[in-house]
């Protein structure tokens, strides 16, 4: 191999972002030495298995990824912002698209959601952390292992560019040749790893780590949809695990499981997929929802209403979500009979999402409802969701999606739902739980000026796509003539999508305003919240609570504020915490490396690395983590200092 | 809360713009098959308007009349379970809506899957449909004759449109005519569809099959019958006889403008053996050896013989197509000339 | 830590009987994971193409071979725990030690045939059907590769050790492992040789 077809070249973009890389990694490298935190960082961070920590490093990255795949988006709306433009040429229009869907939903949207799930659950269930801590860090660590690695390909390699979802042949070797889609089936093998242990790990922690008296039908709805999420990864990644292992025989090892030769079958890839991407879709939405479950209850001042059919609906849609994939290919020509079934199912599942609809809406009734940042994403979401719950139902009929299918009009439906059913619900619950983590809210006048601006340049990009589509645009066009008439409605989107830009840089000028700025908290519960989460101090102590909460309700800290039913009712006794391990970081290091091989077939390193991992892992296998005890002497202490009193 | 009203305002008038507006292409059909399309379409927007609005009505209501600053300070919420009733009146009424619109998606995709009512009786124009990076080829096995990049159709004829590729998949759409359907390269697909309305029809690929996608682009010119007799005989004398090696070279060739040809590419590359229903455990054996040889023997698998027609297609794979003398003008033919408008 | 002097030792803390069900929510993923390649072999399984079929490639003797090593070794595996249960760390440790020792040979076994494949014509290129069938067994054979390692490092703790809370835990989720690398082995033994053998 030349250094020429190794690194990207040819693009001034691509020599920006080789510069900003490197700029960046110096400016990190000399910041951490000069300031002397690489034994801080290290200590406190890299080698943490605190679930707490674990869940900001996810939103970190998550935030970090937020913005690469922003800037995949502006670009791709700024080339078709106007016809003929010759902003990208169609490689790189392709290569943006595809790594801006997978970034966005891979090392985005799960991140994001994942990293509150860790921040949150274990909180909620009163627990001392996840079940395994450990398993948590090599979790994360092989999550960011996959992400650098996709990252990485923008400029070493060249980046996938056969779309997110990689039809074959399109990603065979035969028509994608560069190293593009090797990085897409070991990024996102590495990080689905990753996910499938974060999935076991937290079933276990909810079905097995509660607090006595947090029975199933206690918990808080957040956990709850993180239950059901947790087992929908389960049993959903490894089908993602077989068909990225099958992808990667084909490209490297020269398997003919999706060639156009010796028997291959394409459409095989195409339904793997699906089984997959479309759990993949409840996998982000279920925790979303219980996000706005919490948000939505605790600013109407009233319990959510209809709780026991919020669950059953989370898992019918659980269910349903395994049945419906073929209509991601209603086009595919498998006749009327199959369509119908797959449309049928599709269509069911607006069943329970409706009843969620409704009782969301009827939390609100009678409520005392106050418009805090967390809550005007919570009731945009309603109905900007809702449009996109409808033109679902409208994609799910086989026979208008034949006129709709590869349309702008999907485009459209599909960020109607993501945006505002994932992105404003981790955008809500970030403003909201942002105060329990570090002890201080995020400036509320600051967060409802990017809220508007999120909102409504979110409907001003994506509106319009429902007409392109009706009038014949397809979505992955880098480019169109002037004659087809999609020009003005695009450069509308593309104003749109610069709203949406500026909406979210007032989002981290206001991370940065209120760590500088905003008045710190000595009181756990800054909302007046209802779940378990706020009955302990802000920020958390390593140790979450101080005594073992004993739960006697649902929304047990407002049952304790109001109905005088404390939680905390034991005696503080000894807490063994387990200690931290460099081992996970290491691991997903090596498992970097052995990735980053195997994308370019050099054996030697592969092998090498993946020994590595082995060793590793037997070195884990060895150790005996005896933990750390945390003394009631120690517990008194911290608790005090947390809540602001003088020693 | 303002904005939300006003989005609803907005997307109620798109509604009732949507159905009264020609501009929209894919509600402005030019044959049954997408007019069923557009009603259908329609006839979903119209429900779910009905859904949008019941939940935006309870959403500006309980916004309005419940907001912490309208309320007194020592309102205490009651506490709610939830409502039996409500809950159910929210579930059987989408569970009805979804049944109505069960039973209108089954009996329009069967519809259009279909040769369109009131055709039956007529026999189909068959045209092989296929795609190679970036361009499409037309087939006309029955005339002998092969486009690229247009398709020419007589009009008030059902077309049977048979599609596969010659590499990624592909998704073969013409708004005004027929909704789409995906072109493959193990598998033949077929696509019905009729324009009751002579003019020009734009075309593409709308599934992404890598760089050139955006360029696969064709005109669907639907014609007058005789018109599309002229036009059929004018190639069969002007244009040139396609070759295995002209059609190698031009199946490597990205970009090609329109090229019209005096004979099919069928005959020396087949189309893959037609199995349209995938999903049946039959055409897991179309790559088995049987099959191969199969395919050797009958360079053309699915021919139209096949239809319950009598009509004698002139095409046979044993025989040599009759070719125009007149070839070596290897000309493309000037397709405006024959705008059927 | 606290034990619970009521349960097996492999149950014994509440850490323990975590790790125990987590690792049944695991087995559910891998039964996701083997049932998917299962469907993707039973999809290919008649596309070969030039190549061979499953009749022409497949021999019963190596297979029954296998089928015998890898039940029996499920057995021992049983007998290791039941040992083990029993406090007996000697026959325990020779149990589980024939349980490795029999994987080795199923695995032995497995990759001369796969060497057979290769010579008779059949590699992970010829056809979608050998595709299929070198990664569903090659599958199963890296869990059984991967399981002797993790076995025999488990042996040597145990060796060091003696029962422990951990050591115990460890032999028991093993043991869960490698019964169900039997149980694939079972329905690849059913499904993919018997089957391409009528």
């Amino acid at each position: 191999m030349k250094w020429d077809e190794f690194f990207v070249t040819g693009e001034p973009m691509i020599y920006g972002a080789m510069a900003s890389i490197v700029l960046a990694t110096i400016a990190i490298i000399v910041g951490l030495t000069y300031f002397k935190k690489w034994g801080y960082l290290w200590r406190e961070w890299l080698t943490t298995v605190d679930h707490k920590r674990i869940g900001v490093m996810y939103i970190l990255s998550a935030l970090i990824m937020l913005f690469r795949g922003g800037v995949d988006a502006i670009m791709m709306r700024f080339q078709t912002a106007v016809p003929e433009n010759k902003f990208l040429d169609a490689q790189h229009y392709n290569e943006i698209f595809t790594t801006h869907g997978l970034i966005m939903i891979l090392f985005m949207a799960m991140p994001f959601i994942i990293g509150i799930m860790n921040v949150v659950v274990p909180l909620q269930i009163g627990a001392r952390d996840v079940a395994f801590p450990r398993l948590n860090a090599i979790s994360f660590w092989l999550f960011f292992a996959g992400a650098m690695l996709l990252n990485l390909s923008f400029v070493i390699g060249g980046s996938p560019d056969a779309g997110w979802s990689a039809y074959f042949p399109l990603a065979s070797l035969e028509f994608s040749p560069t190293v593009g889609n090797n990085y897409y089936s070991l990024a996102l093998q590495i990080s689905g790893i990753g996910t499938l242990l974060t999935g076991i790990n937290f079933i276990v922690t909810i079905l097995k780590m509660r607090a006595p008296g947090m029975k199933l039908m206690r918990m808080p709805m957040f956990t709850w949809s993180s239950l059901i999420t947790s087992v929908i990864i389960a049993f959903a990644f490894p089908v993602l695990t077989v068909a990225l292992a099958l992808m990667m025989f084909d490209r490297i090892f020269g398997s003919q499981f999706f060639t156009m030769s010796n028997g291959g079958m394409d459409m095989l890839w195409a339904n793997l997929f699906w089984v997959w991407g479309h759990p993949e879709v409840y996998i982000v939405i279920l925790p979303a929802f219980g996000i706005f479950s919490e948000i939505i209850a605790t600013f109407s001042k009233k319990n959510l209403y209809g709780y026991t059919s919020m669950v059953v609906s989370m898992v019918v849609i659980s269910l349903l979500s395994f049945l419906v994939w073929a209509h991601h290919f209603y086009t595919m020509g498998q006749g009327a009979m199959v369509n119908g079934f797959f449309s049928i199912t599709t269509m069911a599942i607006s069943v329970p999402t409706g009843v969620k609809i409704f009782n969301w809406l009827f939390t609100m009734r009678k409520g005392k409802i106050t418009f805090t940042t967390p809550m005007l994403y919570s009731l945009a979401f309603i109905p900007i969701f809702t449009i996109g719950g409808v033109t679902g139902v409208m994609l799910a009929m086989a026979s208008a999606d034949y006129q709709y299918h590869n349309t702008m009009f999907l485009v459209a439906h599909f960020h109607y739902v993501l945006i505002p059913g994932t992105v404003f619900a981790v955008i809500a619950g970030f403003h909201y739980w942002f105060p329990k983590v570090f002890g201080f809210k995020l400036n509320e006048r600051l967060g409802k000026h990017a809220f508007w601006w999120i909102a409504i340049s979110f409907n001003v990009t994506f509106f319009p796509l429902f007409f392109l589509g009706l009038q014949g645009m397809t979505r992955r066009m880098y480019t169109y003539s002037e004659e087809t008439g999609f020009g003005p409605l695009n450069l509308l989107s593309f104003a749109g999508a610069l709203g949406l830009a500026f909406g979210f840089i007032i989002l981290v000028y206001n991370i940065y305003y209120s760590i500088r700025y905003s008045p710190r908290e000595t009181n756990g519960d800054p909302w007046d919240a209802r779940t378990l989460e706020w009955a302990t101090s802000s920020p958390i102590p390593a140790y979450n609570f101080a005594i073992t909460p004993n739960v006697k309700g649902r929304d047990a800290l407002w049952s304790a504020k109001h109905d005088n039913q404390p939680i905390f009712d034991g005696k503080i006794e000894p807490i063994h915490l387990p200690s931290n391990s460099g081992k996970p970081v290491i691991l997903a290091g090596v498992f970097f490396v052995f990735g980053f091989a195997l994308v370019f077939s050099w054996w030697i390193p592969a092998i090498i690395s993946g020994i590595g991992i082995l060793i590793v892992l037997a070195t884990m296998s060895f150790d005996r983590d005896h933990g750390i005890t945390v003394s009631v002497e120690e517990i008194i202490e911290t608790e005090k200092k947390l809540r602001g009193e003088t020693l | 809360m303002k904005k939300r009203g006003s989005l609803l305002v907005l997307f109620m008038s798109l509604v009732l713009l949507l159905s009264g507006c020609s501009s929209i292409t894919v509600l402005d059909p030019k044959g049954p098959a997408a007019r069923t399309l557009s009603d259908t379409i329609l006839f979903s927007i119209a429900m779910m308007a009905g859904v949008l609005l019941v939940v935006y009505v309870l959403y500006v209501v309980f916004l309005v009349k419940y907001r912490g600053s309208k309320t007194k300070d020592d309102y205490m919420p009651p506490h709610e379970e939830g409502n039996k009733w409500l809950e159910a009146i929210w579930i059987t009424i989408p569970i009805i809506i979804v049944a109505v619109l069960s039973v209108v998606t089954v009996q329009s995709t069967s519809t259009v899957e279909k040769v369109a009512a009131g055709y039956e009786d007529q026999k189909p124009l068959v045209v092989y449909a296929s795609s190679s990076n970036w361009k499409w080829h037309f087939s006309y096995p029955e005339e002998g004759i092969e486009t690229v990049n247009y398709l020419n159709i007589p009009v008030n004829r059902p077309i049977e449109l048979r599609l596969y590729s010659f590499g990624p998949i592909t998704s073969l759409w013409i708004p005004q005519l027929a909704g789409q359907k995906y072109a493959m390269s193990d598998m033949v697909n077929t696509l019905n569809l009729v324009a009751d309305e002579q003019g020009s029809y734009l075309g593409r690929n709308s599934n992404f099959s890598g760089q050139g996608t955006a360029h696969m682009e064709f005109e669907t010119l639907a014609m007058s019958p005789g018109a599309y007799s002229e036009w059929v005989e004018e190639v069969k004398t002007t244009a040139s006889a396609l070759d295995e090696t002209e059609f190698k070279s031009l199946l490597a060739t990205s970009y090609v403008g329109r090229k019209t040809f005096s004979s099919t590419h069928l005959t020396f590359s087949p189309a893959p053996g037609d199995h349209s229903d995938h999903m049946k455990h039959t055409d897991m054996e179309n790559g088995n050896k049987e099959h191969q040889e199969n395919k050797a023997e009958h360079p053309v698998p699915a021919n139209p013989e096949e239809t319950k027609f009598d009509a004698v297609p002139n095409v046979n794979p044993n025989e040599p197509l009759p070719q125009s003398p007149a070839e070596d003008s290897n000309s493309d033919i000037d397709h405006t000339s024959h705008d059927g408008k | 830590m606290k034990i619970d002097a009521t349960k097996p030792l492999e149950y014994g803390s509440e850490e323990n009987s975590n790790k125990i069900f987590g690792f049944w929510i695991f087995l559910g993923a891998e039964i996701a994971l083997f049932s998917t390649l299962f469907t993707v072999y039973f999809v290919l399984v008649n596309r070969y193409a030039t190549g061979p079929n499953g009749t022409e490639l497949f021999e019963l003797s190596g297979v029954l071979w296998e089928t015998f090593l890898l039940l029996t070794s499920s057995f021992t595996i049983g007998l290791a725990v039941h040992s083990m249960r029993l406090g007996l760390k000697k026959p325990m440790m020779i149990f589980f030690g024939l349980t490795l020792l029999m994987g080795l040979g199923f695995l032995g076994i497995e990759i001369t045939e796969f060497f057979t494949y290769v010579h008779e014509g059949a590699s992970i290129s010829t056809s979608a059907f050998t595709s299929s069938l070198f990664v569903l067994l090659g599958t199963h054979g890296a869990h059984v590769s991967f399981g002797i390692l993790w076995g025999a490092s488990i042996l040597l703790q145990v060796k060091r050790q003696g029962f422990t809370l951990a050591t115990a835990n460890k032999s028991f989720i093993f043991s869960l492992y490698w019964h169900f690398l039997d149980v694939v082995w079972i329905f690849i033994f059913s499904f993919v040789y018997l089957k391409g053998l009528m």
